[in-house]
């Protein structure tokens, strides 16, 4: 009998795929209250260990100088249909860590920033991440009690973020705050693959 | 390989020690397009396979879709402990996997709705 792989079979028992969200942003900004606040399950935590090269390491031998650490992200989970599962992944508060952990952002859908106007310099660095890294993002200030107020305008000054870059304030410990915010960073992403196929579009016409 | 002792767990942890021992400190799993976010699922309902009881366990969870992530939440094990596994249970056709899609699929508009729906409804 020939041995069906088990990756011929796959497109027709699995037929359910997968996608993410990240949710960034500095040290105790409230990502996980929010993964919470939207997720069907009770966070999870999931762990991974990443090696970190220490400097003037030779590739070649490989062994020395590395050293392992172990990470953990929280993340939920929203069926949104049995075909298509989100997941909601909290970054880990620790920027240095989740910066090497290629995997976590790699074919993510698009990440939401967190930011605490207490300490808006707290996540200028995960801006910058997706940045660099092309990953579509929104920014979404989660207004703690007794926090500064800013502006819209002030706040996006102050990360030195494009207009074009959503802006919100929410308070993620409610979940009708939290899902606008998705609301809000789905419509951009969308918006985004509206417009990068629109002028594909145009050059198929004009070769025509 | 000092795996084993760098990583292991309290005594508490009780079984969830042995699959360090089951993944034999392999830290590369066998197949290399595990992700996360890749869904697994148990290939058959059967439940007596006779396998180690790690991979018994991980049988058991995926009779429906799970993400990795999910798997190595609920054993409380590394994400590369758990694509070790996954890549034997894989390797002897005892799960599938589906990899999430790639944002360079084209239909990424359609997708994007039926996320954005999905949020709506919550
Ligand atoms: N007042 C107020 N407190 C909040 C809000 N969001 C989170 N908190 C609290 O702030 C604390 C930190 O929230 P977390 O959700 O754990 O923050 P985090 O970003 O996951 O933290 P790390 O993972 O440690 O970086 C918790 O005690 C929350 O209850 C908010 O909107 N308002
Ligand atoms: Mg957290």
């Amino acid at each position: 009998m020939a041995f069906v792989s088990s990756e011929t079979s796959v497109t027709h028992a699995l037929s359910a795929r997968a996608v993410k969200i990240l949710i960034a942003g500095g040290f105790g900004v409230g990502k996980t209250t929010m993964v919470g606040s939207v997720s069907e399950i009770r966070p999870l935590r999931t762990e991974e260990m990443l090696t970190e090269l220490s400097s003037g390491v030779d590739d070649l031998s490989g062994v020395e100088d590395k050293t392992t650490t172990t990470v953990a992200l929280d993340f939920g989970r929203i069926t949104i249909n049995p075909d298509l599962i989100l997941y909601l992944f909290g970054t880990p508060g620790q920027e240095r860590f989740w910066f090497m952990w290629d995997e976590l952002a790699y074919e993510a859908l698009g990440a939401v920033v967190l930011a605490d106007t207490r300490r808006l310099e707290s996540c200028f660095a995960a801006v910058d991440f997706f940045e660099r890294r092309e990953i579509p993002f929104m920014v979404a200030v989660n207004c703690f009690d007794n926090a500064p107020l800013y502006e819209i305008h002030e706040v996006r000054e102050a990360l030195s973020i494009d207009n074009a870059i959503p802006t919100v304030l929410c308070d993620v410990r409610k979940r009708n705050s939290s899902k606008q915010v998705l609301v809000t960073l789905l419509e951009y992403l969308i918006g985004l693959a509206r417009s990068a196929t629109a002028p594909a579009e145009a050059d198929v016409a004009e070769s025509r | 390989m000092k795996l084993e002792n760098e990583f292991w767990f309290d005594e508490d942890a009780g079984p969830l020690v042995r699959p360090y021992a089951v993944a034999r400190g392999r830290t590369r799993p066998t197949r290399h397009n595990l992700e996360m976010t890749t869904l697994v699922v148990a290939a058959r309902t059967d439940r007596d396979v006779n396998v180690d009881r790690e991979y018994a366990h991980i049988l058991r969870m995926c009779q429906q879709p799970l993400s990795i992530a999910e798997v190595s939440a609920t054993l409380n094990l590394p994400l590369v402990v758990v694509k070790v596994l996954l890549s034997d249970l894989i390797d002897w056709g005892l799960v599938i996997f589906r990899s999430p899609p790639r944002t360079s699929d084209v239909p990424q508009m359609e997708l994007l709705q039926a996320v954005l729906d999905g949020i709506r409804k919550l």
